[in-house]
């Protein structure tokens, strides 16, 4: 099959997505800051308890998994942009993925686990 | 040959491209971004340490924190996150058709350049226990 991969509409989705999710994460930067410069760090004690909330649980997780999109979509721009020879950028595309799905996990996990 | 596969003119001697300020911040989002993702796994751990209530965990927020050249990375990783928090902002305004002419773009990215090295300023003394 003969299939142009390049043109006018491929991409916009995730175009789309990387302002959805950079909104999101602006947001969520926007309120953590607000916490931190209001003594929501003050010791360790203050941290966790900051972050143990339910509410922010809730966001936390949300900023992650709009982090890890994001990356994805702008880290793979890199690469095409880039990287030429199309085994290698695969590979790149490849471990860039599962280093970003791990990184999910594994932030999820510290927060969840509060 | 299709339209896809023609030849295009290429220029890319990186030391003689003279990039206008707008090019400048807008290579420095890129460059924050790669240099945040590839710093992905010491900002988890840092987030990791810093919530563990264990001795361990007390010690090893202590030992990372307190490291010059970790601290460095931090302060570097503070003005790449800021400068992509700011730039961001500009490209979703710009994407309203807000700041597109030549004349406001420049100045939105004077302005991106110069609130975000405030910004990690601020940050820096904050995390230095300034104030």
């Amino acid at each position: 099959m003969n299939r142009i991969v390049v043109g006018a509409h491929y991409g916009l989705k995730d175009w789309l997505a990387q302002r959805i999710t950079g909104v999101v994460m602006a947001v969520y930067t926007v309120i953590l800051m607000f916490y931190l410069f209001t003594g929501g760090a003050a010791s360790a004690e203050a941290w966790r308890a900051t972050m143990s909330g339910g509410f922010m649980r809730f966001i936390s997780f949300l900023f992650i998994i709009s982090l890890c999109y994001h990356a994805w979509v702008g880290i793979r721009d890199i690469w095409m942009d880039y990287v030429k020879p199309t085994s290698v950028r695969l590979t790149l595309h490849t471990l860039t993925l599962l280093t970003l799905v791990g990184v999910a996990g594994w932030a999820t996990q510290i927060i969840w686990r509060l | 040959m299709s339209e896809i596969s023609k030849q295009r003119p290429k220029f890319l001697a990186i030391h003689e491209i003279r990039l206008p300020l707008a090019g400048f911040a807008s290579i420095l989002h890129r460059m924050s971004g790669a240099g945040l993702f590839l710093m992905l796994p010491l900002l988890v751990y840092v987030l990791q340490v810093s919530l563990d209530p264990s001795p361990e965990g007390v010690a090893a927020f202590k030992a990372v924190t307190g490291n010059p050249f970790v601290k460095l990375i931090l302060f570097g990783l503070s003005w790449a996150f800021l400068h992509h928090f700011c730039m961001g902002i500009r490209i979703l305004l710009i994407d309203v058709h807000v700041g597109v002419e030549k004349d406001a773009a420049t100045k939105s990215a004077t302005a991106v350049l110069a609130v975000s090295l405030a910004l990690t300023l601020v940050v820096a003394m904050k995390f230095l226990g300034v104030f």
